[in-house]
């Protein structure tokens, strides 16, 4: 294990050009640093930032992973039709139980050939374009989509930016709300702010025990908060970006659990905890006339709304 | 691993800033001329030598555009509840509680009904100074309720961002504020109201990726930085200097993200025209 991580980073080195590329060196190197390459919690992670190094685990279930698990006569739909085909989303016709569905989800890389080709699944405006245009191919034939959310975040580059990676996730934010069919997403990995909102939102978010979901990384925010990374797992424990305490909030519905140690233990019994509720989900939501699926759908973010209401109304003018 | 793939904006307004406009005097920020501070509010915040666009406080926003300034504020009392219960090097609520005093709002927009050019109308305006103008909550509440305002009375909607983004000590309920408005957008959108997009010095991050790049029209003010990623961040990762005007409201519209960048002073005859134009108010 540990001269398998050594020979990633040197592999990785040849490719240091790119800034994602230095972090997973980064990463990697604390991992030896640490000596938890074969990181295993003994018992349930309790602790925050114990579950960001497990749905970061180098070895935990990507997206394609619980595709062949889960469906079958899974047909890769490819591109945008507007600029290219981003690796960092994959996206295509199955079979769930039987029944015909779309599935979209952000994908990382295992080797480092595949990392680079999937950016570290970190997508670009047409990963996000791509995974619309399937949306809307599988709302016109009426199939369920199910969303399967494993990011970092969207990727920041000059070429992102200059295709409007803004425009591309804003857009979906507006599509999906609109979507006349099912949709389940299923958050796995990491859930990395807009660029993993970008694919979900739906009917009913679940959301693995180990995974994560923030709208900041736990290093960036210690480093905006402390001006350091030192504090990266407090920065976790505060920003409150575990499946139980989502769900307090309303912003998950359901907690799937893990095999004991984490997903990448046993995917098989991984992806049976999620057929279950993926599956019970979807016969739920196919019962419901559109018009009532779609003012859930929408009274369930409308929901999203924490404040208070103080005295001492200004007037204006 | 960085996600956080918005603006860096300092948390607080830098005191450079503070200094430059407690006096009588104030420094170009483009120009680096020395203006005399009356000039430039004459002159709507704009650099009388350079036309550099200074920040503009949401409460001057909206006495700019609608008519002799006045307008009917909505749900003011609206604050943040600290749902994350947030604690860094200090306290969510002191930031608030120093946000409020620096700023007498409650948060970082304030939403107003009145007339533009004689007809009504619904602006938000952001705030930045007020934690960075970030989106909670209650930025996202306030918007929602703006939409469902604008569905009920058929009153056209127009936002003027100036933010860094979603506001980090309100965690995953920020970033679900952005789902939120554009949920609402979608449905002005089918209501075939019309909303208007205003972005202004900076629009970056989670406001930048949701309602600010949603309107039907998407304008600028000039030189405004607009984008995902903050420039700082876009560096680290390339580990180049970005080039000149990278990000700014110029290199959006020639790469087909904005329909017009609009100075201010011609902003809200432009607003007028185009929501006339867009059948705003015929019945
Ligand atoms: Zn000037």
């Amino acid at each position: 294990m540990r001269s398998e991580i050594e020979k990633q980073i040197a592999e990785l080195e040849r490719y240091a050009e790119s800034e994602a590329v230095r972090e997973e060196i980064e990463r990697l190197r604390q991992q030896l640093a640490a000596g938890r390459d074969g990181f295993q919690p003994t018992g349930p992670a309790t602790d925050a930032w114990d579950r960001v190094l497990l749905a970061r685990h180098p070895q935990r279930p990507y997206t394609l992973d619980y595709i062949s698990a889960l469906f079958t006569e899974f047909t890769e739909l490819h591109g945008d039709r507007r600029f290219g085909d981003d690796g960092a989303i994959v996206g295509g016709l199955a079979r769930f139980e039987g029944r015909p569905v779309m599935v979209v989800g952000h994908q990382k890389g295992r080797d480092t050939k595949q990392k680079l080709l999937r950016n570290f699944g970190m997508p670009n405006p047409e990963g996000y374009r791509k995974a619309m245009r399937l949306m809307h191919l599988a709302a016109k034939f009426r199939l369920p989509i199910v969303t399967f959310v494993d990011t970092p975040g969207a990727y920041p580059g000059i070429g992102a930016e200059e295709r409007g990676q803004a425009e591309a996730i804003a857009l979906n934010l507006r599509e999906m709300p609109k979507l006349r069919t099912p949709v389940v997403v299923v958050i796995h990995g990491e859930g990395g702010s807009g660029g993993a909102l970008a694919i979900a939102v739906g009917d009913r978010v679940l959301m693995l025990e180990n995974a994560i979901y923030s709208v900041i990384s736990p290093e960036s925010c210690s480093s905006i908060l402390w001006r350091d990374w030192d504090h990266k797992q407090e920065a976790a424990r505060i920003l409150k970006l575990t499946a139980q305490d989502l769900q307090g909030f309303g912003i998950i519905d359901e907690v799937i659990p893990e095999p004991p140690g984490g997903a990448h233990n046993d995917l098989g019994q991984t992806a049976a905890s999620i057929r279950l509720r993926l599956s019970a989900a979807l016969n739920e939501l196919s019962r419901l006339p559109l018009e009532e699926l779609l003012k859930q759908r929408y009274e369930r973010l409308r929901r999203l709304a924490t404040f208070v209401e103080e005295s001492g109304h200004r007037a204006a003018g | 691993m960085a996600w956080f793939h918005k603006n860096k904006q300092p948390l607080e307004p830098p005191k450079e800033k503070r200094v430059q406009t407690e006096g009588l005097w104030v420094k170009c920020g483009a120009c680096r001329r020395i203006l005399w501070k009356k000039d430039l509010e004459a002159n709507l915040l704009c650099c009388p030598r350079c036309g550099h666009h200074f920040k503009m406080s949401a409460r001057a926003r909206l006495e700019m555009l609608f008519d002799h300034g006045r307008y009917v504020e909505h749900d003011a009392h609206l604050a943040s509840s600290d749902p994350l219960q947030f604690r860094d090097t200090k306290s969510y609520r002191d930031r608030l509680r120093r946000a409020e005093k620096a700023t007498g709002l409650k948060d970082a927009l304030i939403t107003g009904e009145g007339l533009l050019a004689g007809k009504p109308a619904i602006i938000c305006a952001m705030e930045f100074d007020f934690i960075g103008g970030s989106m909670g909550a209650v930025v996202g509440e306030k918007i929602a309720r703006a939409i469902d305002r604008c569905l009920a009375q058929r009153h056209p909607l127009v936002i003027v961002s100036c933010s860094g983004g979603a506001r980090m000590m309100e965690g995953a309920i920020s970033l679900m504020q952005m789902a939120k408005i554009s949920a609402g957008l979608a449905r002005l959108d089918e209501a075939q109201r019309p909303y208007i997009s205003v972005l202004s010095d900076p629009t970056t991050g989670g406001v930048s990726a949701s309602f600010a790049m949603l309107g039907d029209l998407n304008i600028a003010e000039p030189g405004a930085l607009i984008g995902f990623a903050g420039p700082r961040v876009i560096e680290q990762t390339i580990r180049q200097k970005l080039p000149e005007g990278f990000q700014r409201a110029e290199f959006l519209l020639a790469h087909g993200m904005l329909d017009a960048i609009v100075p201010r002073k011609e902003l809200k005859a432009y607003l007028a025209r185009t929501l006339n134009l867009l059948g705003a108010w015929d019945s």
